[in-house]
């Protein structure tokens, strides 16, 4: 019986081919977009995951100035208090870190021939490459030595060196920054975007101290940079930190730091919680668009059940109780559902794949979201459907009988 | 006309009040009504007098405000709606005047329907309804769609569809108040033709006096009330005429 059900349910479907497409694909377009905005999403979190790793392992970032700063105290960085001398202590004193820079950054035009560029250099020691995972494609990286004698040397990004050089060789060659000459030591490997959108490759690199002496004029440095020995240590590398520039700036207990330690597993959460959120709302907008599918099977039902009011009273006539007029609509019904639901499933698969392709986004077929999207629409011819196969089997058979 | 020891039909002092807002309408004022099993029996009145109320109730598609109703000895006047829907089922074959069959499904479709509900596998349900239709003369149309037949046929679709679960009751509706009159007639053949059979029980409704003559039996309704019920007299044997050249096709008769 349970199968002749089935049988008429889907005979009722086939002669509305259109309709039952048209249903359907209501849902499709919600499945669909549930799928390939979490796989999406799930991809880009992914994406934004491996840059920050890529950021430089285990790094800590120690900026000069409060962040809870408020009132008229400075914004980070502008604090005169951190000095190289603290990052020495630091890198001496804690078990926690394995290296450490200064780093102080600047805007700077640079001047090669005829060509110009502006760019942002960043002052540190040799300990810079490894502190923020990059590395050298050509020449090499100034020494302690150049640091000690705030040497006029720089190491540059690719952009730079596409902007100034265009197909020379840099490394041996003077360019002029701030119309001071400084040597071309070595050119980075390129690294293209960070997560926020910043140009990695964008960039001069040279000793603290000559950004320091040479172009700022400043005793000062506004921010360090840390690697702790392990990715676990980093924490314990915070807190280590913490200490001994408290102890150092003669903070009694209470007194608020006059700098601020972050880690990148902070930074990480944060982006890794934006993303999270999209992903969410990209979801949220798609359940939407998949409650109005079900909305959309309610109202095909309905018209059906009405068109097929002398249908229902001739099987009621010839003995179908309540209950096989019922199934029949509810079967109906969770059939749209559940066909909607896999070709929306198929789509979906289909678009993320394609959507990732064009964004060039790693995309991640979430199976939460397969089997979810699935059940769910499954449950939605159920819940969409049930109210019109009521209605259906709640019909009289007589006046049902009568329906013109 | 014997009456049996049991009846099929016992109504006793039917009410049946349609209560529409604040309208009352009393279509049945207390009908007592026996048919034995194997009756013929024709239901005549004006219209609004109450017959298809009766026949709905008779049915079992309905239920009366006040009396009782026992079909085939079991009192049916207060069962639920499935235990309704069982009684049709098994025991009733509903014939209408608009013949109520499914436009989409094939006149074979059509005459299983009640097996479906009966729980009667496919193949066990084919093959009666193949018999069913070859009662009523439509072995060779079982495939046709309702739209393919003419209106005659449709109704034998309609008895066919009837017949199959081998009811108790066979009730119609003004079966022939859709069709010419020899359609009319051949379908009174069928009914005769099945109550032939000692356990084959017809009710029927009609307007038309002459089609209440190939009934046993003639009950006439009005306002609600049984005002008369007696044996038919000169009673019309639907085979019989239709052999003769009554019935002939008309444009043969003025040519001929
Ligand atoms: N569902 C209903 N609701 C309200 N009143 C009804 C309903 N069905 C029938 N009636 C009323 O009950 C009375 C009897 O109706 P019924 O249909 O039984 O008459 P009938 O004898 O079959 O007439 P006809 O020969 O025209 O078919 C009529 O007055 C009719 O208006
Ligand atoms: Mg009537």
């Amino acid at each position: 019986m349970t199968l002749d059900l089935i049988r008429i349910a889907l005979r009722a479907l086939a002669r509305n081919k259109v309709r039952s497409a048209l249903t359907m694909l209501g849902i499709i377009i919600g499945v669909a977009s549930v799928i390939a905005m979490v796989s999406l999403g799930q991809g880009a979190q992914r994406q934004v995951q491996s840059q920050i790793a890529s950021m430089g392992s285990n790094l800590l970032v120690v900026m000069a100035g409060s962040q809870k700063s408020g009132g008229f105290r400075g914004g980070l960085g502008t604090n005169t208090t951190l000095t190289p001398e603290d990052v020495e202590a630091v890198l001496r004193e804690a078990p926690a870190v394995a290296a450490a820079t200064p780093t102080v950054s600047t805007a700077v035009p640079l001047v090669f021939g005829n060509q110009n560029w502006t760019t942002r250099a960043e002052g540190a020691n040799a300990a810079y490459l490894s502190i923020r995972d990059r590395a050298i494609a050509d020449g090499e990286f100034f020494t302690a030595a150049d640091v000690r004698a705030a040497a006029r040397v720089v190491v540059i990004g690719q952009t730079v060196a596409n902007q100034l050089f265009a197909g020379l060789s840099p490394v041996g060659r003077t360019i002029r920054v701030r119309n001071l000459p400084f040597r071309v030591v070595g050119v980075l490997v390129a690294k293209g975007q960070s997560q926020f959108g910043q140009d990695q490759d964008d960039i001069v690199i040279m000793p603290y101290t000559t950004v320091m002496k040479k172009l700022l004029a400043i005793t000062y440095i506004p921010s360090a940079s840390f690697s702790a020995v392990s990715g676990a240590a980093t924490n314990e590398a915070q807190k280590e930190i913490a200490a001994i520039l408290r102890q150092r700036h003669n903070l009694r207990p209470g007194q608020d730091d006059d700098f601020t330690v972050r880690n990148l597993t902070d930074v990480a959460e944060a982006a890794e919680q934006s993303s999270k959120v999209m992903t969410m709302l990209l979801a949220g907008i798609a359940a939407v668009s998949l409650l109005v599918g079900g909305i959309g099977i309610m109202n095909i039902m309905l018209v059906s059940v009405t068109e097929r009011t002398r249908e229902i009273g001739i099987r009621m006539a010839v003995g179908a109780r309540s209950r096989h007029v019922q199934y029949q609509f509810l079967i109906e019904s969770v059939v749209l559902g559940l066909t909607g639901g896999v070709l929306g499933i198929l789509t979906g698969v289909g678009a993320s794949f394609a959507l990732s392709h064009f964004f060039e986004w790693p995309q991640l077929i979430s199976t939460a979201a397969v089997f979810g999207s699935a059940i769910f629409s499954m449950a939605i011819g159920v819940f969409f459907g049930y109210y019109p196969a009521r209605k259906a089997a709640a019909l009289d058979p007589i006046e049902a009988l009568r329906f013109e | 006309m014997s009456a049996e020891a049991k009846p099929v039909i016992e109504l006793a002092n039917v009410h049946r009040i349609y209560e529409t807002g604040s309208i009352r309408v009393h279509a049945l004022r207390g009908v007592s009504l026996h048919v034995g099993r194997g009756e013929f029996v024709a239901i005549m009145g004006a219209s609004g007098s109450g017959k298809s109320t009766l026949m709905n109730l008779l049915g079992c598609l309905d239920h009366p405000t006040r009396g009782t109703y026992h079909l085939d000895g079991i009192d049916v006047s207060g069962l639920s709606r499935d235990q309704r829907a069982d009684v049709r089922n098994r025991k009733i074959g509903f014939v209408f005047q608009s013949f109520n069959l499914l436009s989409r499904a094939t006149a074979l479709e059509n005459v299983e329907l009640p097996l479906i509900y009966a729980g009667i596998p496919a193949a066990e349900r084919r093959r009666r309804g193949r018999q069913a239709l070859a009662a009523v003369g439509l072995a060779s149309k079982e495939n046709s769609h309702p739209n393919q037949l003419s209106g005659g046929q449709q109704q034998r679709v309609a008895i066919a569809r009837a017949l199959v679960n081998h009811p108790s009751l066979l009730l119609a509706d003004e079966p022939t108040g859709n069709l010419d009159s020899r359609a009319s007639v051949e379908i009174m053949e069928l009914f005769q033709l099945l109550n032939r059979n000692p356990d084959n029980t017809v009710v029927l409704v009609t307007h038309e006096p002459d089609i209440a003559q190939f009934a046993r039996r003639v009950v006439v309704m009005k306002d609600g009330r049984i005002i008369l019920d007696q044996p038919v007299r000169q009673r019309r044997d639907a085979r019989v005429e239709l052999a003769s050249s009554l019935y002939e096709n008309p444009l043969e008769v003025t040519l001929s």
